[in-house]
């Protein structure tokens, strides 16, 4: 019986989208050409990221299948040492797409074990992004990059730590 | 043999992340709905948000940043765009890091993913890393160049 009422239960999340998608209607009742705008916005930035979601769902599949909370607490959790900490770095300059897209599987990674510290690390790191560095010189030129990519990595680190003594991982 | 042991271990993984995905789908799309609609009004703000303050500017650039969302790249253009305008570079650093590391709109989706304290506690950080890094670059800068 529980199990009928669960199926029939709205998700919170599809709540809220219904709830977007009200303020869309009425919004496009008042302005038509604003939700147009808006909606072809979305499109073309919601293509740009489905193969990023595809990898991310292929990627939870293999951590769900190899990724057994021994091995994450190897290599993300507490008994990762120093390598966790360069592990979390280098994936997290070699990943590249929306960050919000990596919460479900970084979600996943944290149930089985990875510290808060290493996900901190991951998320700022990712802010180091190799496919964007022309464009920054560019505007900004190089040692601007440069200095500023340095400070991303040192201060990942730093972000780091303090979520670690401000969050506590769970047991 | 070992494949056949594989396969119901390879059902379930697929499951359980076809579920989660059943999960977070509604919320991202959501969320880029709204940030869209959103950003078609705050996007043209941008340039008049400055006051010239060399205090107050990398305050409000940092606060913007935060507020903002798009894809990265928009950040560099937006902010190199602004740098023409001139804006300090202090300012427009600290907009591009809170635009690449502080996700006010997304703390929902990242609290329910990571935990509401990891969630808030991260974006704060992210924000005074954001100002002291942009104080820190254009410092390093300014003493490489003049020595």
């Amino acid at each position: 019986m529980d199990k009928i009422k669960n199926k029939n239960k709205i998700s919170g999340g599809i709540k809220f989208l219904i709830v977007v998608l009200i303020i869309y209607s009425v919004t496009a009742l008042l302005n038509f050409s604003i939700i147009k705008e808006a909606f072809l916005n979305f499109s073309q930035m919601f293509i740009k990221i489905i193969p990023i979601l595809i990898i991310i769902f292929v990627t939870m599949i293999l951590v769900n299948l190899y990724f057994t909370k021994d091995r994450i607490g190897k290599y993300l959790g507490s008994k990762s040492g120093i390598k966790g900490w360069l592990y979390a770095i280098i994936s997290g300059i070699l990943f590249s797409g929306p960050p919000y897209a990596f919460f479900p599987l970084l979600g996943e990674l944290k149930k089985g074990g990875m510290k808060n510290s290493l996900l901190a690390v991951f998320l700022y790191n990712r802010n180091v992004k190799i496919p964007f560095l022309p464009v920054t010189i560019y505007y900004f030129g190089l040692s601007f990059t440069v200095v500023l990519s340095l400070y991303i990595v040192m201060f990942s680190i730093l972000n780091g730590k303090i979520i670690s003594w401000l969050v506590k991982d769970e047991s | 043999m070992k494949s056949i042991d594989k396969q119901p271990a390879l059902k379930m993984s697929f499951l359980k992340a076809l579920q989660s995905l059943k999960n977070f789908l509604p919320i991202i799309i959501g969320m880029l709905l709204l940030i869209n609609l959103i950003n078609l009004f705050a996007n043209s703000y941008y340039s008049k948000i400055f006051t010239n303050n060399s205090i107050l500017d990398p305050l409000i650039g940092a606060l913007a940043g935060s507020l903002s969302f798009g894809i990265p790249i928009t950040s560099y253009i937006v902010g190199g765009e602004l740098l023409k305008q001139g804006i300090s570079l202090i300012t427009i650093t600290a907009f591009i890091m809170t635009w690449t590391t502080v996700g006010v709109a997304m703390l929902p989706l990242e609290a329910k993913f990571l935990g509401k304290k990891f969630a808030i506690v991260r974006n704060i950080l992210n924000f005074i890393f954001a100002i002291i890094i942009s104080i820190l670059v254009v410092s390093t800068l300014t003493f490489l160049y003049n020595g």
